[in-house]
């Protein structure tokens, strides 16, 4: 029976997790993310821990609570309005999961209940300098030496690195089988020597990095997944990115703008608010809001009703990051000279949110899968179309 | 959430698909051209119920929910049926909530088939009222007029223009007095408001239904068509587009159905939906249309190829009453309030 509600459970998580933020998601908080452009925040990951709010997706003899995807996606959308700082954990809770679907008992008693009580942070070694969306093209090389492996490579993109406890690391361990056959990962511990880290700054703010490898050890112990089935690993890892959505931040986007459309006033003296190009402009950002916000949860309700799925979650990626693309760059024509106030100047309209925005939209079309992966993932799975270059 | 129909809206949705698949062919709706009226089709609508769901059941119809309706628009859409579906169903349901003697007796007429009612959604200019959706087929007119809310007879003196559509357009002139009044003030503009927001989510699913098959089309033809030793779905500059198109049709298919559950089930935000799922809709059927038309190469440019049906009527469909950016302002219009003049 068709019914778009989420459900009470969900209305219920949503006022609980507002009240949590609006306790401890503070505007401090905000901006040092934004400075700093590290997009994680001890304290705040503490409380997350301590109000069942870090990993509620788990089940609850393993610490959360038992959410299901519906719910989660709740769990989500409100983080995501409160531009929380939860992309260390996300890759960590990430990694986790993969862990605990194909990881050791060894490993997964000595990760899950660290990564569950926000005491370690484990980030991405997958994208390579010659290898972005084709990340199979790997070539960092894991050599095995007895009970070890001695890696060496470059990765690129290795966000939260200089706080990471372990790198998820995409390595080649066999380079005459098939690009995605000679693949093996392995969860490394980043205090080790070898491992050189180079901070890259990104146009949204965000740090990320380069990681440089050399002559680094790993005890086979820490392999996650079969020796040359690296990307039976990987699959696992970036189905969990499947439920992808920027439906939080163009809300965010649109709060702002008519934040600003309240307060401007044109030269005759009436708000901008009152005029069509603007309410135009809000109601197709509206619109694109509303039509993120329907992909992204089908995806979750496909999820918890354990529906076979197709391309419904890059049609939720591709639509949404190309949405907040286009319509950033609207809101910022829209708003005129004074959308160039940064981010956090306090001249800037709603606190220069539109501005940041602008550039943030710039990389959601690039990171986990560019809109060109997904359109071709669409095309040859979704539509049957034949394979396309 | 649930985006699964119940048994009852499946077998709704295979039922009328199966009428559609047996009577609005490609090859009937060429022959219904340019009149967009086939009285086969339209009689088989009827005597499944299409007009009787439409109406609650204190009127003796249905009581089927706007959702439902907008299951068997999409439908109508996917198979561009040339019947005033839609027309017929939103002056219905106008023509119940005015209530009254006269309204019912209207009504009435309607459902025993006596009376074809369709509704004139703009405001007359010049005592006409122009392009009315199913005037050209209309026995009857609901048309506001002074303020009125009046059912008035269509007369000898319409005017049908032929149209990039080929719907059953009419320029109604509305005579200045006579008729039947349903209803003024506030009150019939309220009532037409109603029914425009009827008629924007029911369109919006009709669309969406556009939108899905000109996909649908378009695959078919890039994957069997071969330029340069290849199928064309193998070049990106045609499969991404499709995947573009698929997406935003799938989104069209979400919102039209999110606007007309809401209609019952969240009627605070019902109307800014229908509003949005107009602009969505017609945005995503114009542009599956034209995409999927432009990847037949010339082929798609002649009139014998399937996809130029879909290609006129996405665009007529929409702009005979309003345009996606008028609906976007609209949406303003909801989420906002109106501009104080």
């Amino acid at each position: 029976m068709i019914d778009f509600r989420l459900g009470e459970a969900s209305d219920a998580l949503r006022r609980d997790l507002r009240a949590f933020l609006a306790e401890h998601m503070t505007r401090q908080i905000e901006e040092q993310v934004y400075r700093t452009g590290v997009s994680h925040d001890a304290g705040f990951t503490a409380a997350q821990v301590e109000g069942g709010w870090l990993a509620p997706g788990w089940p609850v003899e393993l610490g959360g609570q038992g959410l299901d995807p519906i719910e989660m996606l709740t769990v989500a959308e409100e983080l995501g309005l409160a531009d929380a700082p939860t992309y260390g954990t996300g890759t960590t809770l990430m990694v986790a999961t993969v862990i605990r679907a194909v990881g050791t008992e060894q490993q997964q008693t000595e990760i899950i209940p660290k990564a569950l009580a926000g005491e370690i942070i484990i980030v991405l070694g997958f994208s390579e300098p010659e290898a972005g969306s084709d990340v199979a093209a790997a070539t960092t090389r894991a050599v095995r030496d007895g009970d070890q492996w001695v890696i060496d490579g470059q990765k690129m993109f290795t966000t939260n690195a200089q706080i990471g406890d372990y790198v998820f690391l995409l390595t080649r361990t066999n380079p005459d089988l098939a690009k995605h056959k000679g693949l093996t990962m392995f969860l490394v511990p980043m205090d080790q020597p070898g491992i050189e880290i180079q901070a890259v700054y990104t146009l949204s703010g965000e740090r990320t990095n380069i990681v440089y490898y050399s002559g680094v050890r790993v005890d086979d112990a820490w392999r996650i997944g079969g020796v040359d089935e690296g990307w039976a690993t990987m699959t696992v890892a970036l189905t969990a990115e499947h439920g992808a959505g920027f439906a939080s931040s163009i809300a965010r986007l649109l709060a702002a703008t008519e934040s600003w459309a309240r307060e401007a006033t044109g030269e005759d003296g009436t708000p901008r608010l009152d005029d069509p190009e603007v309410r135009q402009a809000l109601g197709q950002t509206a619109i694109d809001l509303e039509v993120s916000r329907l992909l992204q949860r089908r995806v979750a309700w496909m999820a918890e009703t354990d529906l076979p799925m197709s391309t419904e979650g890059p049609m939720s990626k591709l639509f949404s990051s190309e949405a907040i693309k286009e319509r950033a760059q609207q809101m910022v024509e829209l708003v005129g000279p004074d959308a160039l106030r940064s981010y956090f100047d306090p001249t800037a309209p709603s606190h220069g949110v539109i501005e940041h925005l602008l550039r943030y939209s710039v990389g959601t079309t690039i990171y986990a899968g560019t809109s060109e992966i997904h359109r071709n993932m669409i095309a040859q799975r979704g539509l049957g179309l034949p394979r396309t270059r | 959430m649930d985006l699964r129909p119940s048994d009852e809206q499946q077998l709704l949705i295979d039922s009328f698909a199966a009428l559609y698949a047996k009577e609005s062919s490609p090859e009937r709706v060429r022959a219904a051209e340019p009149s967009g009226f086939d009285p086969r089709l339209w009689e088989q609508l009827v005597a499944q119920g299409s007009l009787a769901m439409a109406v609650d059941e204190e009127h003796d119809g249905w009581g089927a929910t706007p959702l439902d309706l907008a299951l068997v628009a999409q439908q109508h859409g996917r198979a561009i049926g040339s019947a005033p579906l839609i027309e017929t169903q939103v002056a219905a349901r106008l023509l119940a909530r005015a209530g009254g003697t006269e309204a019912d007796a209207v009504l009435r007429g309607a459902l025993d088939g006596d009376r074809l009612v369709a509704v004139a959604l703009r405001t007359p200019t010049g005592g006409v009222a122009e392009l009315v959706p199913a005037g050209a087929v209309a026995t009857d007119v609901l048309v506001l007029r002074d303020q009125q809310l009046v059912v008035v007879p269509t007369g000898d003196d319409r005017v049908i223009p032929e149209n990039v559509g080929c719907m059953p357009l009419a320029d109604l002139p509305v005579p200045t007095s006579g008729g039947t009044v349903l209803s003024e003030g506030p009150a019939a503009a309220r009532l037409l408001d109603a029914a425009l927001d009827d008629w924007l989510v029911l369109t919006a699913a009709a669309l969406s239904g556009i939108a899905q098959r000109s996909v649908e089309i378009g695959v078919a033809y890039a994957a069997e068509r071969q330029a340069f030793g290849q199928k064309i779905g193998s070049f990106q500059a045609v499969g991404h587009r499709l995947a573009d198109c698929a997406t935003r049709a799938a989104g069209a298919d979400l919102l039209a159905r999110e606007a007309a559950w809401s209609a019952t089930e969240d009627p605070d935000r019902s109307p800014e939906l229908a509003a949005m799922a107009f602009a969505f809709a017609a945005t995503a059927a114009r542009d599956a249309s034209d995409w999927s038309l432009h990847f037949h190469g010339g082929y798609g440019f002649m009139l014998e190829y399937d996809i130029q049906l879909y290609y006129r009527r996405a665009r007529a469909w929409a702009n005979v009453v309003m345009s996606p950016a008028a609906a976007a302002r609209r949406v303003a219009d909801r989420r906002y309030g109106p501009v104080a003049s």
